[in-house]
Order: C-alpha cells, then structure tokens, then sequence
C-alpha cells in the first residue's frame, strides 16, 4: 500500500467529516436540551453559530493563533484520513495528538491568563489519556494481528471478543479526549461551569469556527475508533459498528449531562487507574492466550 | 584506515595546539578549521564505507599497547591527584584499584594475546563518527562564542582557563572515535577511561564547591563502570582467550556460560556510563558546568559511548539472560521515572537532563530486547536525539546568557525578544516527542518491537512515560508560544559562531526527519541486515514517508507560517479594564493596578523529586546486584 489511498482519505475526511459531526453536534444539544426538559435548537444550530463566526472582523491577541488552529485542522484531517483509509491506528493517534498539541500552543500564544490556564490542562487531559490510547492501540494490534485497521475486514471474529476490557477503558477516557463532562477541564460547552472560557477565551472569530470544525472532526474519529471494534469480515458488520459507535457516543451525551466537573487530580488518577487496570489486564490476557 | 587513525590523531594534535594558545583570534580559527576538518573527514569517510558491512583494518604494536599503559597511568595520577587535593578518598582508592587492576591485566594476561585487527568500521561505527564528527565539533564551534560571554561574566582578574576548555572539548572527541572504531578491547577501554577522566575535568570546569563536589560524584559512579568494564577485560582473556570485540562477541554468543560474567559486566559498565538510575544523578550533577560541556556529554559524546556499548553487546544480551533482564528493567524504569521527575522541574536545563536519561533509558531497552526491529528504534533514537538534543542544549545556554535565565518561567515572551532562537527551540522540542518527528517514530518501533516480544511490564512503562513526556514539553512548548507585542529584541547580540552551530544543528535535525526513509534504508539498514541477516525496519515505508511530509509541513509553519499578521490586534481579556495587555497589568476593584500571572503546573506533589527517586534509586540498584550474582552463579542453559 502506498500513501495514496490516504492522501485520499484525508480529502474525503476533511469534507464529509465536518459534515457529519455538525450534525452529531446538533443532535447532541437536542438531545442534552431533552434531558434537561428544553426542547433543544434546531439541528442545524452549530452550522449556523459557525457560519455567523466566519463573518465576523478578524481579531487576534496574538496574532498567530488562527495558523496554529489550521495547522490542527490539516493534521486532524489526515489523522481522519489515515484512519478511514484503513491505514495505521497508532499513526492515526499520534497524529490528533500533534493536532492538539497544535490547538494548546494556539490557547497558550494568546498569553491570556485564562487560556493559560485552559492550555496548561487540556496538557494534562492529553497526558491523562494518552496511555489508555497506547495500551488500546496494543490490544488491537495483539488482537487484529496488525495496526492497520483495514486488516479487520479480513477477520472472522470482531476485534471486540479479545478486547472488552480495553474497549472499556477506552471508553473511559473518550469523556476526557471529547472533553465532556465531568472531564471538560481545560474548556467547558457549558456555561454554568466556567467563569471565563479556558482554552479558547481568546479565540474569536474565524479562530474559534476553526476550532468548532475540528471538534467536529475529532468526534466523527474518535467514534470510527469505537466502531472499528465491532468490525470483520462480514459487510454487515459496518451497520453493527454504526450501532456501537452511535451509542457509545449517546452514552457520553448522558456521562455528560449528568456528572458536574471534577479536578484534574481526580481524571488524571482515574484515567491512569484504568488505563493500568484496563489495558494492562487485556494485555496480559492476550500476551499468554492468543499467542 | 588513514581516515579512521586520522580521525582518532588529529583531534589531539587540535587538542595540544589549544592549550598552547593563548589569544583568541588563534583560538577561534583553530577551533573552526579543526571542527570543519574533523566533520568533513568525517563525511567523506562515511560516504566511502556507507552500506558496507564489517571491515576490519589490522593495526597493532607494541608501541600502541604501551601507550596505552602510560595514558592509564595518566588518567589515574590525575583522579588520584584531584581525590588528595580535595580529599576524597573514594575516589583515590577507586582509580587506584583501577590502574592496578589494569597494569597488572596489560602485564599478566593481555600479553601473550595479540589483537590482529585493531581497528573497524561497520555501519554503526559511521553513524556513530557522523554524530561525533558533526554535532560534536559544532559544539566545540558554539563554545567559542559561548565562552567568551563566560569569561566576561567572570570576576576581574580571573585566570582565564579557556585553553584548558578546549583542548579537552577536543580531547573528548578523539577518545570517541577510539572507541568506535577499535576492535581491540583494550583501546576501546582506554578511549572509555579518557571520556570519563575528560568529563570530570570538564564539570570540575569551575571549580566551585557545588562542581566540584558533581565532578567527584561522576567520576565515582564512572570509575565502577570502567572498573566493571576490567573485570570484562579479564574474563575475555581468562575464558575466551581473546581481545578482540568482534571475535569476543561471537564467542560469547556460541559460549554464553563462559561470556556471562563479562557480559554482565560490560552491561553494567554501560548503564553507568548511559547513567541510568541509580547513576543518574552524575549527568544531573554535570549541568553545573559550561552549556557546551553538557550538550557534548548529553548528545554526541559521553552516554553515547554507553549505549553504543550496549547496542553493540545486544546479540549477547539475549544470550545471557540475567544481563538482558537487568539492562530492560533498569532501562524501562529509568525512562518512565525520569519522564516522571522531568515535569516537576522549572530548571531548564535539568528538564533536558531528565529527558536525555530517559531516552537513554529507552535506548538501553531497546538493545536488551534486541530483535532487529528494536535495534533499529534503538539507533534511530541515538540519531534523532543527538541532533535534537544538542540543539536545545546550544538554544538554552544562549538564551541564558541573553536573558539571565535558564529557568522556564523566565522564557515568557522568548518568541518575542529572541524569534529566531524560540523557534529553534521549538523545533528541537517538538523534535524530542511528538509526531511525526523522528523520536517519536522510533518511539512507535520501540512499542512494537516490546510487544512483539511480549515485554509485558516494558510496554506499560513505555506508555505511562510516553504520556508524561508530553505534559512537560508541552508546556515548556506553551511557555515559549506566548506573543505580546513588541518588547525589545535581545538576540542581535548572540555570538555569529553560535548562530552557525545552532543552524546545523537545526538543519541536521530538520533533514534527518524529513529524510528519515533514507536515513533508515542508507545508515540503519545495513546495520541491521549485518547484524541479524534480515532487514527489518520497526515501521513501513509508506508510514515513514507520510511522516516526513508531515514534518515538513510542521517545520514550514514553524519558520514561515508564524510570522508577523495583517489581522486587528486587540488587548487581552483581563476581567478588568487594562491598563497595559503586554504585561498584561489591570485595574482591579480598588482603583490600583495588578498584574495578572501564570505559572505553568509543575505538579511537585505527584512527580517530584522527593517522592520518586528514592524507590527508583532502590529498585533498580536492587535490580542491578540480582543480576550481578545471577550472572556468577546462574549458569545460562535455561534457554
């Protein structure tokens, strides 16, 4: 396989992407609004607050932060690529993780005190999860036999059978790598729980639809990563991977709605707990059964 | 071979001529012509033997042998004088035994064997020269300039010592190239001895009490290698009944009962020179001395030879489990806990202190596992993190001499006052751990070569250290992004020779990622198919060509992206009215001012020094004596 078929995937992803996690976002506020007795905006509420963002005057404390938020779009757009391509899952990782060490550096250029603070703990949401995602991108391979995902259409059996325990953990911190409630630390979608924005408190502008869009576009990956679990060689399977996915992300609406804030001591104690629990568990399960 | 006695001659012959020299104008153009030379020999020998597999060149003399003796001698009158003055007796009793323990082996035992081929070159031994020749005398360029800053920070009337300086900085290097290029052990062991006595000299550079006392502290951990490193000599001799490395390797592969107490030895000798805990604390203590001495011993020199040992011991590590399973565990455990401690540091410098050891620590890993795919991870970090590392050791020295600093929190604003040098920073930082630079690559191969050998605890390790390494560059990361406006540009000042060696050093790293398919197929490659007969590469192509795009389009950001913007710039949001948003000073509710500050976290309570090092130090000295009486008594049939 050449880099083709990424280069390829990565356009496709970078179109179809925002697309698709504009309208998971809508449904998220709909649903939220549900489960607190509002009736919600409409659908397409997130296309318009980013469309009305993009018109806006162009202003900037720093006056780099918007290259810095391109450059994570470009790179979560070939981590999408590489990934839906059916390329390599540890290169897909460590590609979002270049993506959000872009999108800190953008908060941390502004020097806002706020964004300072907001920057300095999406670093730790990132050194929170980032084992849980090693240790689950292990297990798949020890699984699958290989990190490209697109073996698993050659398989027999789901990766999931010899990988419960790290699709758990990996569930686990997804709350934290969607930045959901109760592990919104660095920059919270609402409002009661901030008092000024973290992260973004200086983005404005084209800036924060940037980093609206690859929101956007981080969901609809990390929701293909839940979903290649459930994946093999049956074509059925892709429907049986949408369910999965689709509730997984259904429960992070509800984690989200129902858990208030906790501080980083806490998500970066449990997401590491699991993390040894979870994945070291699995890990040694396959490391003396499969092999 | 002319090249190779070149290069191991010359260095000296610049090393001599410093001393004598007084005058800085002759200072610098000898310093300059001797580095140019010493890196373009250097290239062209690579160019010439690049891909070739082992050769071998026979050299050897009596003449040699007893040059070798009086330099031993040397180097312990020198210890032992140092220990009396300043009365450390450790010291003393330890060279002593080390000279004794020496001249009776040269007289006692090497005599009747004679080493042939003297000297080699393989594939290993031309990457190794390259990050010597290269790196290593750009450094010894970039101190030119850095030293005379040094000198005019020093009180009135204080001898000036820069011969001394230079001439071991050169010393340092020749001592290098014996020892990566020596087939016969005892010259190897010579070189070694010279580095360690040459790195004493240089953190005692400034002989206050605190360097003084680190010198001592080094030369302690690194005389029981080197003492270890005799104890191989013997057994070599006694069992294996020769001196040459080539052949000692393959005799103790084919009689790993006979090999195991050396094996174990050398290892030993290895990790205390690659100061893995509990010697770590020596390459810590060598921050006290000038920033070119610590980017020399942290990138091309010094642990270098440490793990260039054990990358070349690997195919006896695996069979010789008991130094296998010390080399892994205290490896792994060094990278993970120094990963740890890095992010409670401010200190510059020891952030940078920590990565290296737990980079070496990985390294030293990777060579225990030793399958061909960790091999290529593990030479593939030595590259990536010279270039990167020295890089942000020659940045950080000259952002201290600029800004009177080398504490993180101080670099607020460096983009600022020194653009050209914070984004050479940021290069060199992001070089050290994310993707899709070079590290991190080898990183990846480093994860799948442990899991494919099932090393269930190394894994775990790797992933928790991976996960710290990102907190505490990150922030330092954050810490230089910051953009307030226009305060005063301070980098006007800095040295041109500093500049120069801070370029190649940038632009080694800058290729080297971008290159990184070719350098693995031309440099690690052949090494590779030498060594273990198959040519694997831990990572496909494909993935290594989407991350060398992907490093270049980082790099263009970094240099041409971030440039000065046409937007409307506003003042920042200070929860009051601003008085000034650049130092971002408000005026709060009592009609006075405040300045709004912000310190990175540096989380003491978690990963502090205090909680860590102690269990660290504890388990792996634990680790380290298990393994050491194993490898006495276990005789190694278990496989």
């Amino acid at each position: 396989m050449s880099f083709i078929p990424v280069l390829i995937g990565t356009v496709a992803f970078a179109v179809l992407a925002p697309i698709l996690g504009c309208l998971l976002a809508g449904l998220d506020r709909i649903i939220s609004a549900r489960m607190q007795g509002r009736v919600g905006p409409p659908l397409l509420q997130p296309y318009y607050d980013v469309r009305k963002l993009i018109e806006k005057d162009d202003v900037t404390v720093s006056g780099v932060d918007g290259i810095y938020m391109t450059a994570a779009l470009v790179f979560t757009a070939f981590a999408g690529g590489i990934f839906f391509s059916g390329g390599n899952l540890l290169m897909s990782a460590f590609v979002i993780t270049m993506a959000a060490l872009l999108f800190i550096m953008a908060a941390f250029s502004s020097r806002s005190p706020y964004a300072e603070v907001g920057a300095s703990r999406e670093t730790l949401q990132v050194m929170s999860y980032e084992p849980m995602v090693l240790l689950m991108a292990v297990c798949f391979y020890m699984a699958a036999g290989s990190f490209m995902v697109g073996d698993v259409f050659q398989r027999n059996v789901p990766v999931i059978v010899y990988t419960v325990p790290a699709f758990v953990g990996f569930l686990f911190i997804l709350t934290i790598k969607l930045r959901k409630s109760p592990f919104d630390i660095s920059t919270s979608h609402h409002a009661h729980q901030e008092i000024v924005r973290g992260t973004t408190t200086e983005m404005s502008g084209k800036t924060l639809a940037k980093t609206e869009v690859m929101h956007w576009c981080e969901t609809v990956l990390f929701l293909g990563w839940t979903g290649m679990f459930f994946l093999w060689s049956n074509p059925g399977s892709i429907v049986i991977a949408v369910i999965a996915a689709l509730a997984a992300w259904f429960l992070e609406i509800f984690i989200d709605n129902n858990f208030a804030r906790v501080k980083w001591q806490a998500m970066l104690k449990w997401a590491w707990v699991v993390a040894l629990v979870a994945g070291g568990i699995n890990i040694v399960v396959l490391m003396g059964v499969v092999f | 071979m002319h090249l190779i006695v070149f290069l191991i001659l010359f260095p000296l012959v610049a090393a001599g001529l410093l001393l004598l020299l007084r005058s800085d104008i002759a200072r610098n153009a000898v310093v300059c012509v001797s580095a140019a030379v010493i890196a373009v020999v250097s290239i062209v020998l690579s160019v010439q033997y690049v891909g070739t597999g082992w050769q071998g060149f026979a050299l050897s003399s009596v003449v040699i042998d007893f040059v070798g003796i009086a330099i031993s001698v040397a180097l312990a009158a020198v210890v032992i004088s140092f220990g009396i003055k300043y009365g450390n007796k450790i010291a003393i009793a330890l060279a002593a035994i080390q000279v004794v323990g020496s001249l009776v082996f040269e007289f006692g035992f090497a005599h009747g064997l004679h080493v042939e081929t003297g000297l080699y070159i393989d594939s290993l031994s031309i990457i190794m020269a390259l990050i010597i020749g290269v790196i290593g005398s750009g450094i010894c360029v970039y101190a030119l300039g850095y030293m005379a800053d040094f000198q005019k920070h020093e009180p009135e009337g204080t001898k000036d010592r820069r011969p001394t300086f230079f001439a071991l900085m050169f010393l340092f290097l020749s001592a290098m190239y014996a020892i990566v290029f020596s087939n016969n052990m005892v010259w190897v062991f010579t070189g070694w001895e010279v580095t360690t006595v040459c790195s004493f000299l240089l953190i005692g550079f400034t002989r206050t009490e605190e360097a003084i006392a680190n010198a001592f502290r080094q030369i302690i951990m690194n005389i029981l290698g080197g003492i270890a490193f005799l104890v191989a000599l013997y057994v070599a001799a006694i069992n294996l009944h020769t001196l040459s490395f080539v052949e000692f390797i393959a005799a103790g592969v084919r009689a790993p009962h006979l090999a195991s107490i050396a094996v174990c030895a050398l290892a030993f000798a290895g990790l205390t020179k690659s100061a893995q805990m509990p010697f770590h604390t020596w390459l810590l203590g060598a921050m006290v001395a000038p920033t070119p001495t610590s980017a020399l011993l942290h990138s091309s020199t010094m642990v270098k030879a440490g793990v260039f040992l054990l990358v070349k011991l690997s195919p006896m590590l695996l069979v010789c489990p008991p130094a296998q399973e010390m080399t892994i565990l205290v490896g792994g455990i060094t990278f993970m806990l120094c990963s740890f401690m890095a992010i409670s540091q401010t200190n510059a410098k020891r952030v940078l202190a920590y990565s290296t050891i737990a980079n070496l620590g990985l390294i030293v890993s990777c060579a225990a596992v030793g399958t061909p795919e960790a091999i290529w991870a593990a030479i593939l970090l030595v590259i990536f993190h010279a270039a990167a590392k020295s890089l942000l050791f020659l940045c950080v020295g000259t952002a201290e001499h600029h800004i009177g600093s080398r504490d993180i929190e101080d670099m607020d604003l460096l983009f600022d006052r020194m653009p050209f040098l914070a984004r050479l920073m940021m290069l060199g930082i992001m070089c050290m751990f994310i993707a899709p630079f070079g590290m991190l690559i080898a990183k990846w191969a480093t994860l799948v070569s442990f899991v494919d050998m099932h090393q269930f605890i190394l894994v775990l390790l790797l992933a928790f250290g991976s996960a710290a390494t990102f907190m505490f560059w990150a922030k330092w990361l954050g810490k230089l992004s910051g953009i307030a406006g226009s305060p005063e540009n301070v980098e006007i000042t800095v040295h041109a020779t500093e500049w120069v060696a801070m370029y190649v050093m940038a632009a080694i790293a800058c290729f080297a990622c971008i290159l990184l398919p070719l350098v693995s197929a031309a440099l690690v490659e052949p090494y590779i198919g030498m060594t273990y007969g198959s040519v694997v590469p831990g990572i496909t192509d494909e993935n290594l060509w989407i991350s060398s795009i992907l490093a270049a389009f980082v790099i263009i950001i970094l240099f041409a992206g971030l440039g000065a913007s046409k937007k409307k710039r506003v003042g920042v949001y200070l929860a009051g009215v601003s008085v000034d948003s650049d130092a971002r000073v408000y005026r709060n509710s009592l009609s006075g001012e405040t300045e709004a500050t912000s310190r990175n976290m540096y989380l003491d309570s978690i990963f502090g020094e205090g909680k860590i090092r102690r269990p660290g130090e504890i388990i792996c000295s634990a680790i380290i004596v298990v393994a050491l009486i194993a490898s006495g008594f276990v005789p190694p049939v278990l496989l």
